[in-house]
């Protein structure tokens, strides 16, 4: 018993801490909120939709940004989509770094757009990093036999 | 009608219980988001990614309701909750073809945008829409649409609601 509470004590720890650290806002509570038992992974599932749409975005931009002639355009509307999807999981960061990124193809900066989207890999890294902790936490207790607690 | 008529009823009580909702979004994430977000509100929901795939489904959704419409027939489509922006068809530009056909018109269109835009929140109210909701959606906004879908299904009062 003294393991499964000291589970979600970590848990709820490191749930607070991405909140805390400005990872994550309250979309990803009515994430949480969407999830029973009729629907016990709705989680894991939107956040692994973000995953793979958000590599194939990064991957686009970078693609983009390597051309001799830059269509900011079609730059601005990677991003835009990126912007959305991270705002629609709560991943705070990833979306504010987004809006700076739109700020840069607004004005045609190259420099500044290529330092954002450096800055907007890193952030989804840490993002993906964070939330891959969390639900392995999750699953620890789980497997423990406990209860995740609610938001 | 007057055959059977308690059975229709309840048949339209029954479809309404359980509306039946298109949702048009181009992103995959906010498909799965709205898509949960309507059947936790105890919505049918069909998805689809883009305006032209929309029409489609509509045609053929309403296509029979459209053809003999003093009979319920197939699925009915209640409400249509639509991204703004989307390549190719824009939400406003499904939102006028929808307007501008004489079967669909009387759907009760929703658009969402991530961009708080108020030329754009005018322009589509001016042009029919029910709604204009903010990205992202949460569990209150859908809750909120739910009367927008009650509206097709107001009690009868002996005359016929469905199928106009």
């Amino acid at each position: 018993m003294d393991g499964i509470v000291e589970l979600q004590r970590q848990l709820v720890e490191y749930t607070t801490s991405l909140y805390d650290e400005g990872f994550l806002d309250d979309q990803f509570i009515q994430l949480q909120q969407l999830q029973d038992e009729s629907n016990p992974d709705f989680v894991v599932e939107v956040v692994s939709l973000f995953f793979e749409d958000s590599q194939r975005l990064l991957n686009e931009l970078a693609n983009s940004l390597e051309q001799q002639s830059l269509d900011f355009r079609r730059v601005d509307a990677h991003v835009h989509q990126l912007k959305g999807s991270s705002s629609s999981i709560g991943a705070q960061r990833v979306q504010g770094a987004c809006i700076m990124f739109r700020n840069y193809c607004e004005v045609q900066n190259v420099e500044g757009c290529l330092k954002c989207l450096q800055h907007v890999k890193n952030e989804y890294s840490l993002v993906k990093s964070k939330l891959e902790t969390l639900f392995k936490l999750e699953q620890q207790v789980l497997a423990a036999g406990g209860t995740i607690p609610m938001p | 009608m007057a055959a059977g008529s308690s059975s229709y009823s309840s048949m339209v009580l029954d479809e309404v219980k359980t509306p039946h909702v298109l949702a048009v979004d181009d992103s995959l994430v906010d498909r799965k988001l709205i898509e949960r977000l309507l059947t936790k509100s105890a919505c049918k929901v069909t998805t689809a990614e883009n305006g032209q795939r929309a029409l489609e489904l509509l045609g053929l959704i309403d296509g029979q309701h459209a053809i003999n419409n003093r009979r319920l027939q197939g699925p009915k489509v209640h409400m249509i909750i639509t991204d703004y922006c989307m390549p190719g068809m824009t939400g406003y530009e499904l939102l006028r073809k929808i307007k501008e056909s004489s079967n669909l018109k009387e759907i009760p269109v929703v658009i969402m945008s991530s961009e708080n835009v108020p030329t754009r929140i005018k322009k589509c109210l001016d042009e029919g829409a029910k709604e204009f909701m903010l990205k992202p959606l949460k569990q209150s906004d859908v809750k909120r649409l739910r009367c927008h879908m009650m509206q097709l299904g107001q009690p009868c009062n002996g005359r016929l609601c469905m199928g106009r």
